[in-house]
C-alpha cells in the first residue's frame, strides 16, 4: 500500500532514467544515508570500529567482485590479492609521500591494482568459466608470494607486516594509526563506499557497464552486434580491480591498522565471494546485504543465543557460523541463485500490489 | 497462525531480556583471552586456551580469587586470522579489560600500536615482537620470559656446546624451516648475524601458511642440503607435518631443534616411535607433578569444569598456558601491593606487570616449585632473557636432557635496541614514554 508508484508520472527523459524513479526508493535511500551520517553519534566505539567499518569495507570489495563476477560474467578467486595490491601500494605510497592526505593516496592505490587486474584478465579473452577462475586463482598465489617475498614492498619490516604509520588530514585531523578514532575512520570509509558506489551505479547504467552485461549473457552475440571483448573484459577487470584495491587499502589503513601477507590470503577471496553469491550476483544493494550478514552473523550468534539461555563457548558460534554460512550459500545456490537482494526484489514487487497476492 | 505469533512473542521477549546488561560484582578484574580452538592451528591453541584458563579460573575456586578479588575469565575466538584478532581486542576493550594476551604474532603486531593509545598492557608471553623488551619504547607491551632472538640464540648456543664451542660452527651447515608469517620470520635477522659471526651456513626453508600440511617440496629440499641441524619455528598443524615429514626422509631427529612454540605432545607424537629425540627449548617444567596442576585436577578437571580432558594435563603447552596465566595473576598481586588498591584497573596492571618478580619461593608457594627460573621484569627491561633449556621427545613424553642456560643477551640485547629504533622511525611519530617507572 505504502510502496506503490501509481500516480508519479514521468514527463521527462530525466525522470524516466533516473537511478530511483520511484519517489519511495528515494525516500529510503535518504533515510538509509541519514541513518549511516547519524549512527556514530549513537553507536558505542566497538559498533563502529568491528562491525560497521569492516562491513562497509567488505561491501565495497563484493562490489569490487560483483562488477567482474555479477555483471561480466567473468569468475575470479583473487580478489584477495587486489585488495592486497591496492593495500601494499598505499603503504608503499604513504611511504615514498608522507604529507599527501591518506585518502588521496588510498583513491590512488586502487590504480596500481587496477593495472594488475589487468594483466590477470588477459587470460580471459581466450578462456572462460572455470578455467578463468583458475588462472585468477593463479594470481592470488602469485600475488601472495610477493608480498612475502619482496621486501621492498614491506619496507623490509622484520616481521614482515605492513605497520600503518599516523596521518592527518583536513587541517590536523588524525585519520590513520592507533591515535585515529572510529568516528573520523567510520565517516571516511562511508563517503568513500557511497560515493564509490554511486559511481559504479552510474557505470552500470550506461554504456560500459551493458556492454559487461552482453558478454556476460552470450558474449557471441554481443561481439557480433559490435560489443568488443577486449575492451569489455579488460575494462571489467580493471574497474574490479581498482574498487577491490580501494577497498583492500581502506581495509588495512582504516580497520585493521597493520596487515601481514596472510590478511590477503585465499580465504578472503572466499569470504568475499560468499557475500556475493549469499547477497546475490549482479545487484549492488546485494553486496551490502551480503556483507552485513557473513560478517554480522557471528557477532549476533554470540550476542543473541546466550540472551535466549543457550550459553555457547567462543570456539562453537565459530563452528556455527562456518556451518550456517556453508548451508546457507547451498541452499542459496539451488533455491535462490540471486541471493538476498532477490528476496528484497520480490518483497518489493508484493509490497506493490499488496494486499492482493497476484501481481 | 496462533502458533506463530507465540513462537514471535518468545523470541521478543528473549531478546529484550539479552539486553539487560550482565552486572558484575564489584570486587571482580576482567580479563579476556584471544584464544583459537577452531582453524588449523587449534592443534596448538587449545592445550595453550586450556591451561590459561584453568589456571586463572583455580585461583579462583581455591582461593576465592587474588586476594578476595574474584577473576572474571572470557574467551574470545580469534581463530589465529589478525582480522578476528582485532575484532576481538575491540570487543573486549569496551569491558575494561586488565591485560590482552592476543597469543598470535601477527595479532601482538596490530595491537601493539593501540594498547599505547588505549592504555591496556599487551602481554606476549615469549612471542610477538622482539624489539617490545625495551621499555622505554614500548611501555605497554611485555614479552617475558624470553624473545624469539634470545630463543634462537639458545638454540645455537646449545648446537655449539654439542659441537664443542662455538669456533666449531664455522662450515657448518643449518637449515631454517619456518612459518612464511610474522612470527616465523623474526628471528631470521639474528640468525644471520650469528651465521656471518661465526661462519655457518643458514639454508631458509620457508612454509606458507596455506601449505603447512604439505611440506614434500620443503623436506625434498632438506633431504638434498643434508643441513647439519635442523631449526624449526613452527605452529598448529605445521609441527605435527614437520616431525612426519623429518621422519620420512630419515633426518636424524637427534639434531632437529624446535623453538619452544614447536614443542607440543601432540606435534612430537605424530611422527611416532621414531620421533625420539627431537628437541625443542622450553620455558617451564613439563608433566603433571606439580602441585598447582594437581590441584587444577581436583578441582576443576575431577568437578567437570573445565574444559581440559585429564590426559592432557601436564603437557607442554598446556603448562605453557599454566605460565601465561601464572604471569598475570603474579602481575595482579604485585599491582595490589604497589598501589594499595583490591581491585586495580589496566594501568595499575601495567605498574604490576613492570614491577614483576617471582622468586624461587614464591614458585614454590604457589605450588610449582621448579616450574620455572625467578622471574624478573624491570621498567627498561620488559622481557629479562631468563634461562631456557632443552627438552627432547622420548617417545611418551619431553624430559629435561640440559640445564638451563642463558641465551646469547650480550648479542640479542644491541639487536633488540637497534630494531626498537628502527620500529620508532617507521612508525613516526611514536610517543615517546611519558609513564613514570614506579617501584
Amino acid at each position: 500500500m505504502l510502496y506503490r508508484e501509481a500516480g508519479q508520472f514521468k514527463t521527462s527523459y530525466e525522470a524516466d532514467q533516473a537511478v530511483f524513479p520511484i519517489l519511495q526508493d528515494r525516500i529510503g535511500v535518504m533515510v538509509i544515508l541519514a541513518v549511516a551520517v547519524a549512527i556514530p553519534f549513537f553507536a558505542s566505539n566497538f559498533v563502529l570500529a568491528s562491525i560497521m567499518i569492516p562491513f562497509l569495507i567488505f561491501a565495497l570489495a563484493t562490489i569490487g567482485l560483483n562488477v567482474l563476477t555479477g555483471y561480466a560474467g567473468q569468475l575470479s578467486l583473487g580478489t584477495g590479492a587486489f585488495m592486497g595490491v591496492g593495500a601494499y601500494s598505499c603503504y608503499k605510497l604513504t611511504t615514498f609521500f608522507p604529507d599527501v592526505n591518506i585518502i588521496v593516496l588510498v583513491l590512488l592505490s586502487g590504480l596500481f591494482s587496477a593495472g594488475i587486474g589487468m594483466v590477470f584478465g588477459l587470460p580471459s579473452l581466450r578462456i572462460k568459466g572455470l578455467y578463468l577462475a583458475v588462472t585468477t586463482l593463479a594470481a592470488q598465489f602469485f600475488l601472495e608470494w610477493c608480498f612475502i617475498r619482496i621486501p621492498w614492498l614491506y619496507n623490509y619490516n622484520h616481521s614482515g607486516a605492513i605497520e600503518v604509520p599516523e596521518r592527518t588530514g583536513f587541517g590536523g585531523v588524525v585519520l590513520t594509526g592507533p591515535a585515529a578514532t572510529p568516528f573520523v575512520r567510520y565517516f571516511v570509509v562511508l563517503a568513500i563506499v557511497v560515493a564509490m558506489t554511486i559511481i559504479v551505479k552510474n557505470i552500470l547504467r550506461g554504456r560500459i557497464g551493458r556492454s559487461w552485461m552482453m558478454i556476460r549473457d552470450m558474449d557471441i552475440a554481443a561481439e557480433l552486434i559490435g560489443v568488443r571483448p577486449l575492451v569489455a573484459k579488460l575494462s571489467a577487470f580493471a574497474v574490479s580491480s581498482y574498487i577491490c584495491g580501494v577497498a583492500g587499502a581502506m581495509m588495512v589503513f582504516f580497520w585493521l591498522g597493520a596487515a601481514e601477507a596472510s590478511a590477503f590470503a585465499i580465504s578472503l577471496s572466499f569470504q568475499i565471494l560468499f557475500m556475493a553469491i549469499l547477497g546475490g550476483l549482479g545487484s549492488l544493494i546485494g553486496c551490502f546485504f551480503g556483507s552485513a550478514f557473513i560478517w554480522a552473523l557471528p557477532v549476533v550468534l554470540r550476542l543473541v543465543l546466550p540472551s535466549v539461555g543457550i550459553q555457547i563457548g567462543a570456539e562453537t558460534v565459530e563452528h556455527l557460523t562456518q556451518m550456517i554460512i556453508g548451508a546457507l550459500i547451498i541452499l542459496f545456490l539451488i533455491v535462490e541463485p540471486h541471493g538476498l537482494a532477490r528476496l528484497w526484489q520480490i518483497a518489493k514487487e508484493k509490497l506493490r500490489v499488496w494486499p492482493f497476492p497476484y501481481a | 497462525m496462533r502458533l506463530r505469533k507465540s513462537l514471535l512473542g518468545i523470541a521478543a521477549i528473549a531478546l529484550a531480556g539479552g539486553f539487560t546488561a550482565e552486572a558484575y560484582a564489584q570486587d571482580t578484574v576482567y580479563i579476556p583471552l584471544l584464544s583459537y580452538r577452531t582453524g588449523p592451528f587449534a592443534g596448538s591453541g587449545i592445550p595453550i586456551a586450556n591451561g590459561m584458563s584453568d589456571y586463572l579460573n583455580l585461583l579462583n575456586e581455591r582461593d576465592g580469587g587474588i586476594n578476595g578479588v574474584r577473576i572474571v575469565v572470557e574467551e574470545c575466538e580469534t581463530g589465529y586470522d589478525t582480522q578476528k584478532g582485532v575484532e576481538c581486542y575491540e570487543s573486549v576493550k569496551a569491558k575494561n579489560p586488565l591485560v590482552i594476551n592476543p597469543y598470535s604474532t601477527g595479532i601482538t603486531l596490530q595491537v601493539i600500536p593501540k594498547a599505547a593509545v588505549d592504555k591496556i598492557p599487551v602481554l606476549s608471553m615469549a612471542y610477538g615482537l622482539s624489539a617490545s623488551a625495551i621499555g622505554e619504547v614500548f611501555p605497554w607491551v611485555f614479552n617475558p620470559p624470553a624473545t624469539y632472538w634470545d630463543g634462537a640464540s639458545a638454540i645455537i648456543k646449545y648446537i655449539s656446546e654439542r659441537e664443542g664451542g662455538l669456533d666449531k660452527l664455522s662450515g657448518k651447515k643449518i637449515g631454517y624451516i619456518f612459518l612464511d608469517a610474522g612470527y616465523g620470520r623474526e628471528p631470521i635477522p639474528l640468525l644471520e648475524q650469528l651465521a656471518k659471526d661465526y661462519g655457518f651456513t643458514l639454508l631458509q626453508y620457508p612454509v606458507p601458511a596455506q601449505e603447512m600440511q604439505n611440506q614434500s617440496s620443503q623436506w625434498l629440499n632438506v633431504r638434498r642440503d643434508q643441513p647439519d641441524y635442523m631449526v624449526m619455528w613452527g605452529w598448529g598443524a605445521m609441527n605435527p607435518t614437520a616431525v612426519k615429514e623429518a621422519v620420512k626422509i630419515r633426518y636424524p631427529m637427534d639434531k632437529f631443534i624446535g623453538v619452544w612454540w614447536s614443542g607440543g605432545d601432540d606435534d612430537a607424537r605424530a611422527g611416532g616411535e621414531q620421533a625420539k629425540g627431537y628437541k625443542t627449548v622450553n620455558l617451564q617444567g613439563v608433566g603433571d607433578g606439580f602441585q598447582a596442576i594437581q590441584d587444577i585436577k581436583k578441582l576443576l578437571v575431577d568437578t567437570g569444569k573445565s574444559q581440559t580432558p585429564a590426559s592432557m594435563l601436564g603437557e607442554n603447552l598446556y603448562n605453557r598456558g599454566v605460565y601465561n596465566s601464572v604471569l598475570m595473576a603474579e602481575a595482579i598481586r604485585v599491582a595490589q601491593e604497589i598501589t594499595g588498591k583490591k581491585v586495580i584497573d589496566a594501568a595499575d596492571m601495567r605498574i604490576g606487570l613492570e614491577n614483576l618478580e617471582i622468586s624461587e619461593e614464591r614458585w614454590k608457594e604457589i605450588g610449582l616449585e621448579g616450574f620455572a627460573p625467578p622471574i624478573k621484569v624491570t621498567c627498561t627491561d620488559h622481557n629479562g632473557h631468563h634461562p631456557v633449556y632443552i627438552a627432547e621427545w622420548d617417545g611418551q613424553k619431553w624430559v629435561q636432557v640440559s640445564e638451563w642456560f642463558a641465551p646469547m643477551t650480550d648479542v640479542v640485547q644491541p639487536l633488540l635496541e637497534a630494531a626498537a629504533k628502527e620500529y620508532v622511525a617507521k612508525n613516526a611519530p611514536w610517543p615517546a614514554r611519558t609513564e613514570e617507572c614506579r617501584q
